[in-house]
């Protein structure tokens, strides 16, 4: 099963090829490979410390990645995102993330963050701060637009009522939201999501799985998504990928990943497989298939 | 006592440890006291001799059990505050239309302040101080307030400008509003250097290298005699003219003065105000920047990038463009307040450029609350005024102006203003 070829992405959005990360003499990411489809939410899942946030940092510029290629198929010809500063993949190649532990601009209001996230379209159109700083109309329009595409997203994820609260006001499973958002306002044509669903209660999680639906379906874009949440996981994935100690062990649809013994393996170690007694066992495979509709 | 006490409150008087308190407290005042008030040393005929006040220890130790007596029991006995986490937004609203007729009623204060009764040279020259001090503040804003960045050293770009003026002005006899722009681009040029080194710090390391940059520059400045005449400074800079009238009471052939111009009386003060006119128009067009730049992008990225700046790198922002750019504006408000500087005194040196002055000026903005124009206003005119109101104090002065720093960072330690507008809603309409 994890010799599964990636034929089954007709269309890729985006390309992993042999990517190697090495922290001195830690190899955190070892000759991955794997491709996330246009339009497609393609899930990334694997133990604690496998290797998928630092995969994510590779992907956005945070960190060079000591081997591999690192190919965004965009309409305007590949770009090799491992070759680019930072803010760049953002920009230029319009991938945009969320964080892990939530980033947000907690003093500033939500609408700010949304507005932020449009800096580079707006600071054009303030001719550079130049035009904007004597009102200039054109600066004043494109404003106008950023705070309706910021109204748009803020009423896609409820917070529309919240607009002008301080971010770090919200409570967690708002400030989620809200930090996708703010991703959606930068315009991304490929989103990644390093574990959206983390801390939310399963009202808010359910609520999360119709969001990136929306995004998928209505806005077109592929999503990268890093998670733990198996309700999440097995409801919205159209491809997941399994990673352990920075290799990929499977590739393939939810049903063929919920009945991996190779994944369920990685899940629970392979020394401790046989000291568990068999109701833990059970529990884990029933969480993995807990979704089988 | 604990019989006339509301039952809920008994709880918390706990006699036993308000009582060990109060005699900790003692103890420390016992051991504080017995040197510095307990001996006194006087002059015995050529020697050292030392006598002893004992009576002034007990009192002091007395003071200090019963002070902390009496404040523990109020501590405890005041009804408990619970913190209100949700801020009542008609008393935000009303505190914002306060601070708005402040605003406008000390700008009206500004700008009638030579012509009101008793108003003297004291009062200009003051002002002139106060708003050297403001509009430094406000540019160092930009740079603290918004960016996040902590800058030690803004006195460098204060000092740049300030040369460049007189050197200019006494090299080539370029006039005053020539040089103003050049003063604001050479410092900018200099934040830009400063800037470029220090992109990848943070904090504390970041403090350290803008330290090292302001005395760097001073020391440079000291220390190249052949440009600068070093420690003697540079003097006889020409003064700002009435857009080309000098102030004097003699000019020479062919000129035109300030008091033939308008037929009036000469009157040295004529230069005074129209130099106080001068800092205050510098000072209003520098807010008008920093409060425009805040609500353009460039300004909105700066707050980002204090926040967060991993958020910003992901979301596409430049964060070099975007720090370098805060350095940049924040040094060129610094240059210009040099330029004047240099002006205003006809003389620059070095001296005028220590750390100190970075200090003062770093002061009045987080005094003022981190990021508010309002609360800039309030701390330079607090702290360039009350060393100046406590001359009469004598060798105290000093020592009143740290007690108020204290208290005034006990009161509020956020600063004067610690409330942050949002540079733009959704709902305007709502709550009003």
């Amino acid at each position: 099963m994890s010799l599964i070829t990636d034929v089954a992405v007709k269309d890729p959005s985006l390309t992993v090829e042999g990517l190697t990360m090495r922290f001195g003499g830690l190899l955190a990411i070892d000759n991955l490979s794997l491709v996330a489809g246009q339009q497609q939410i393609t899930a990334i899942i694997g133990p604690n410390g496998a290797g998928k946030t630092t995969l994510f940092n590779c992907l956005t510029g945070f960190y060079k990645p000591s081997a591999g290629k690192l190919t965004f198929h965009a309409p305007e010809g590949d770009i090799r995102l491992e070759k680019m500063d930072g803010f760049k993949v953002a920009s230029k190649a319009k991938v945009v993330r969320t964080f892990q532990n939530i980033r947000l601009f907690p003093k500033m209001t939500l609408l700010e963050n949304l507005i932020v996230a449009q800096h580079n379209a707006l600071m054009k159109a303030s001719g550079y701060t130049v035009l904007g700083l004597f009102g200039w109309p054109g600066y004043r329009s494109a404003e106008k637009e950023a705070v309706d595409r910021a109204r748009y997203w803020l009423d896609q994820c409820g917070m529309l009522a919240l607009a002008d609260e301080e971010a770090g006001n919200l409570p967690y499973g708002a400030q989620r939201r809200v930090e996708i958002a703010r991703a959606m306002c930068a315009g991304p044509r490929l989103l990644c999501l390093d574990e959206p669903a983390a801390g939310l209660n399963p009202t808010e999680s359910q609520e999360l799985n119709k969001l990136l639906f929306r995004i998928r379906d209505r806005e077109r874009i592929g999503i990268l998504l890093i998670e733990h949440d198996m309700s999440v996981i097995m409801q919205v994935s159209d491809r997941i990928y399994v990673i352990d100690h920075g290799k990929r062990i499977a590739a393939g649809t939810p049903e063929e990943i919920r009945n991996d013994p190779v994944v369920i393996k990685a899940y629970l170690g392979e020394e401790e497989h046989e000291e568990l007694p068999p109701e833990v066992l059970a529990d884990v495979g029933g969480e993995l298939g807990a979704h089988h509709d | 006592m604990t019989d006339t006490t509301a039952p809920e409150l008994r709880k918390t008087l706990d006699i036993g440890k308000i009582l060990k308190d109060a005699a900790i407290s003692a103890v420390v005042a016992l051991f504080l006291a017995v040197p510095l008030l307990g001996l006194e040393t006087f002059d015995a005929g050529g020697k050292l001799g030392v006598r002893t006040r004992w009576m002034w220890v007990v009192i002091a130790i007395a003071c200090v059990f019963f002070g902390k007596l009496l404040m523990n029991v109020w501590l405890s006995l005041r009804p408990v505050k619970t913190k209100a986490k949700v801020v009542n937004e008609a008393s935000v609203r009303r505190g914002q239309i306060i601070i708005k007729a402040l605003s406008f009623a000390m700008l009206l204060f500004a700008l009638t302040l030579p012509a009101l009764p008793f108003s003297d040279r004291w009062w200009i020259d003051n002002g002139i101080t106060v708003l050297i001090y403001i509009m430094l503040g406000w540019g160092l804003n930009i740079v603290v307030g918004l960016a996040g960045l902590l800058d030690l050293g803004y006195v460098a770009f204060y000092a740049v400008g300030a040369y460049s003026y007189a050197l200019l002005s006494t090299a080539y006899d370029v006039s005053f509003w020539l040089v103003l722009p050049v003063a604001g681009i050479m410092a900018g040029i200099f934040g830009i250097l400063l800037g470029f080194p220090t992109l990848r710090l943070r904090g504390d390391y970041l403090a350290i290298v803008t330290l090292g940059f302001g005395e760097i520059i001073r020391i440079v400045l000291l220390n190249w005699v052949s440009l600068t005449k070093g420690p003697a400074g540079i003097g006889s800079i020409p003064r700002p003219t009435f857009f080309g009238f000098p102030f004097g009471r003699t000019v020479p052939e062919g000129q035109v003065a300030f008091h033939q111009l308008f037929g009036i009386e000469y009157n040295p003060e004529h230069r005074l105000i129209f130099l106080y006119f001068l800092i205050l128009a510098l000072a209003l067009m520098t807010n008008w920047l920093v409060l425009r730049l805040r609500k353009l992008p460039i300004g909105r990225a700066w707050e980002a990038l204090r926040e967060d700046e991993i958020a910003c790198k992901s979301l596409g922002i430049n964060p070099t463009n975007t720090k370098l750019t805060a350095f940049a504006i924040g040094a060129m408000l610094g240059g210009f307040a040099g330029a004047f500087f240099a002006a205003k005194q006809a003389f620059v040196s070095p001296e005028s450029f220590s750390f100190i002055e970075s200090a003062t000026i770093l002061a009045i903005v987080v005094l003022g609350g981190m990021g508010s124009q309002f609360g800039v206003v309030i701390a330079a005119t607090v702290l360039v005024m009350l060393p100046e109101l406590g001359r009469d104090f004598g060798d105290h002065r000093m020592l009143i102006f740290g007690l108020a720093m204290i208290l005034i960072m006990v009161w509020r330690p956020q600063g004067f203003m610690s409330h942050r507008e949002p540079t733009l809603r959704l709902n305007s309409g709502k709550g009003a």
